[in-house]
């Protein structure tokens, strides 16, 4: 099969690689980029692991070709922080047992990343809707909306006294 | 879980695309938000020689407001739709179906208008779009014409949309000022496909007593339809079948329990907008 060059913005690197038409974003992120960080669930769009931001909005990366991210901006949970340099949702998903096996951490970090940006004092209830796209099998939950709202209070600290 | 190999067109004007389309007849299918199209290729349900992307024809990522109609392009997000407090604002029912239809990111992506076309009797678009009389404009290389919401669902995923044709556009008269409007549904998980919808939209006259009633149903049938606007009559309109999710005896209750209620909201805003 043909393929095709798909150059796009990543993490705010450019990047390019040749895939086929039909690889998705997932895919290309992982197979041909190498930035494992975004998990594969379901592949149909179900659980969310695989979410990512696509111009600033979540998207499932699974649910888009690579050829659709052409001259788009990706951000991955590896633009968000590192383990140096943790971004507060990833100090607060730590902080407060957010996370168990972490396979669906990548994805709620990032919905949970929109989420606080429109939403700078989460509330609970809001909460459950607006994250209900991210399906998490181990903490039952309670943990990983503690963890948003834990990661607001770090987020509305001023920058020096965060580090 | 991978999509089976397809030749990938990504066309920039809406000329090319229908020319595309009509070369392509029943090999080719259209991607959009991709919300509906892409799990069925990641699980080979749809295995198209094609594919068409609108993505790039960003003529067509647009909505506005006419007067009294919701205009809708092809490529508008349903996101940007629930971003316009004034749409909003205008139509409750709208404001009520938005929310329910998968999650956030779902949203982000997926369109009004494929939501419309992949016509799922599940899905909340197509709901809306019978119960307020909206209008498909449709493009082929026979030229553009008009589908009126009734005539367009034609079945389980099933539309009048012949080979070659796309939907460029979506009208959404709006109810009335003063009017009330509302939208229900039930699903066993938030996002989920529902069991069953119902939208209503009730007028009153001055002195408080209704003067026009809508009511539509989905998820009973394979299309949404128009349903008597009475909870009483509005169930014999529908002809739910058992499935693994529930029985058709408790599907027929649930018509008449969700036509109750959303005609009830609607009756309730209306004369709270009336005050």
């Amino acid at each position: 099969m043909k393929e095709v060059e798909v150059r796009l913005t990543v993490n705010g690197r450019e990047r390019s690689a040749r895939c086929e038409p039909r690889t998705t974003l997932a895919d290309f992120l992982r197979g041909h980029l190498g930035l494992t960080g975004t998990h594969l669930g379901c592949e149909h769009g179900v659980c969310g692991a695989c979410t990512v931001l696509l111009d600033g909005a979540t998207a499932r990366s699974c649910l888009m070709l690579a050829v659709q991210g052409q001259g788009h901006e990706v951000t991955t949970i590896e633009g968000l922080g590192t383990p140096e340099n943790p971004h507060p949702l990833m100090r607060a998903f730590s902080e407060m047992h957010g996370l168990q096996c972490g396979f669906c951490t990548p994805g709620f970090i990032l919905s949970a990343h929109e989420y606080l940006r429109e939403n700078p004092r989460p509330d609970r209830q809001a909460m459950r809707k607006d994250l209900s796209g991210n399906i998490c099998r181990c903490t039952g939950y309670v943990k990983i909306f503690a963890a948003v709202e834990r990661a607001a209070e770090l987020m509305a600290e001023p920058e020096a006294a965060r580090s | 879980m991978k999509p089976a190999p397809f030749e990938y067109h990504a066309p920039t004007d809406l000329g090319e695309a229908v020319r595309l389309l009509a070369a392509l007849g029943e090999h080719g299918r259209l991607l959009a938000g991709g919300q509906s199209l892409m799990p069925m290729l990641n699980l080979r349900l749809a295995r198209p020689e094609a594919i068409v992307d609108l993505n790039r024809i960003t003529a067509l990522a647009y909505h506005r407001l006419d007067d009294e109609t919701l205009v809708i392009g092809a490529l508008c997000r349903q996101r940007e739709i629930e971003r316009d407090q004034e749409v909003l604002a205008r139509c409750a029912a709208i404001a009520d179906a938005i929310p329910l239809i998968g999650h956030i990111g779902i949203r982000n992506r997926g369109t009004v208008v494929g939501s419309l076309a992949h016509a799922d009797p599940s899905a909340e678009w197509p709901v809306l779009a019978v119960l307020l009389d909206a209008t498909l404009e449709v493009e082929g290389v026979a030229g553009r014409r008009s589908i009126a919401a009734q005539d367009f669902f034609k079945g389980l995923f099933a539309t009048d949309l012949r080979p070659g044709e796309l939907v460029v556009e979506a009208r959404f008269p709006l109810p009335p000022a003063g009017a009330g409007s509302a939208f229900i549904e039930v699903a066993r998980r938030h996002g989920d496909f529902a069991l069953g919808a119902a939208a209503a939209v009730v007028e009153l006259a001055a002195d408080g007593s209704v003067t026009a009633a809508r009511l539509a149903l989905g998820g009973f049938d394979s299309v949404p339809v128009r349903a008597t606007p009475d909870p009483a009559a509005a169930a014999a309109d529908v002809h739910p079948v058992d499935d693994v999710h529930a029985p058709a005896g408790y599907r027929r209750k649930l018509a008449e329990t969700l036509a109750r209620r959303a005609l009830h909201l609607a009756e309730q805003r209306a004369r709270k907008a009336g005050r």
